[in-house]
């Protein structure tokens, strides 16, 4: 059995060799992006059935921005919302025959919870200034410092073996379950894979918003228009 | 198969199982609680499920890091590499 800490190797690009989990990331980074540019050439203010099915998508994480981090989800949607989307399509990306998920790989889970890494250090700078985001270090007290610092170096760490576990675990099981049942035998596994990889990158958005929001609304007052709307939703 | 390959598969199954224990009691906890206060307040449901979403999460990381933890003793023990 190959150790899933490992990576095959496909082909080399000069000196550079490339590996499965890279190629399945590009060809996920490919189909979104696409994907993206042909939904968005023709919007009318009317939305067709595609149209306001993606714009209910776009609306779920805009109001998941708004109740989590209680700040206009104008700034964050891009990045949170590539995040979700990215984790999301790789978590089910070895419904494709062949591929397995990027996301049961160290790296490409490292280079996320990386993003996340900075990005809570950019749009903590963009939105309280470098002085402001400084300051979160010693909130609540300046004893807390050493702790603060670190918790940011370890909540990034967590960030990226939860992923990894959990999609690699699931890869692991079945291919497990696999050698040792037989062929069928691990399809409602691989549904429950189905429901960890969405509540994963469910998790992955969400925490990423809590670390972002930790920075930017530190000691700020949530003003009213913003509190959460009293309407039941459902998760997505 | 030498000695300390037996205690690194012997520690790594050690390591999943006490390690899930923990874990496991306190996402049970955390669920039981979860669907109490759902059943008080079915309106602030939503709220309670995406909190208890991000709980568990947190919770479920002890178990991931012993599963982590057991991989690398099983798949990538620096032990091993000191003995020929």
């Amino acid at each position: 059995m190959n150790s899933p800490l490992t990576s095959v190797t496909l082909f080399h690009v000069g000196p550079v060799p490339v590996t499965l989990p890279v190629v399945v990331t590009w060809a996920i980074m490919a189909a979104l992006v696409l994907g993206g540019r042909v939904l968005t050439r023709n919007l009318s203010l009317v939305p067709s059935r595609t149209q306001a099915a993606f714009e209910l998508v776009v609306d779920t994480v805009d109001s998941q921005i708004r109740d989590t981090m209680r700040v206009e989800p104008g700034p964050y949607r891009a990045f949170i919302g590539t995040l979700f989307t990215f984790i999301f399509v790789a978590n089910w990306s070895w419904l494709v025959p062949g591929v397995e998920p990027p996301t049961a790989h160290l790296e490409t889970d490292a280079a996320l919870a990386l993003l996340v890494f900075i990005a809570v250090i950019w749009f903590g700078i963009r939105a309280v200034g470098v002085k402001g985001y400084l300051a979160t270090f010693a909130y609540p007290s300046p004893i807390m410092i050493p702790l603060n610092f670190l918790e940011s170096l370890t909540r990034t760490f967590s960030l990226l073996v939860r992923l990894f576990g959990n999609v690699m675990s699931g890869v692991f099981v079945i291919g497990i379950i696999l050698s040792l049942a037989g062929l069928l035998v691990p399809i409602p596994l691989m549904a429950l894979d189905l429901l960890t990889g969405a509540v994963q990158a469910y998790i992955f958005a969400i925490l990423a918003m809590v670390f972002i929001a930790g920075v930017v609304s530190d000691g700020r007052p949530v003003p009213a228009t913003l509190a959460p709307s009293p309407s039941p939703r459902t998760l997505p | 198969m030498n000695w300390l390959a037996l205690a690194s598969i012997v520690s790594a199954a050690m390591a999943v199982s006490f390690g899930a224990i923990g874990p496991a009691l306190g996402e049970g906890r955390a669920v039981a609680a979860a669907m109490d206060a759902i059943a008080r307040q079915p309106e602030s449901a939503s709220t309670i499920s995406r909190t208890l979403f991000v709980g568990l999460a947190m919770i479920e990381t002890m178990a991931i890091y012993c599963l982590v933890i057991a991989l690398l003793l099983l798949f990538a023990n620096p032990l091993l590499k000191l003995t020929p």
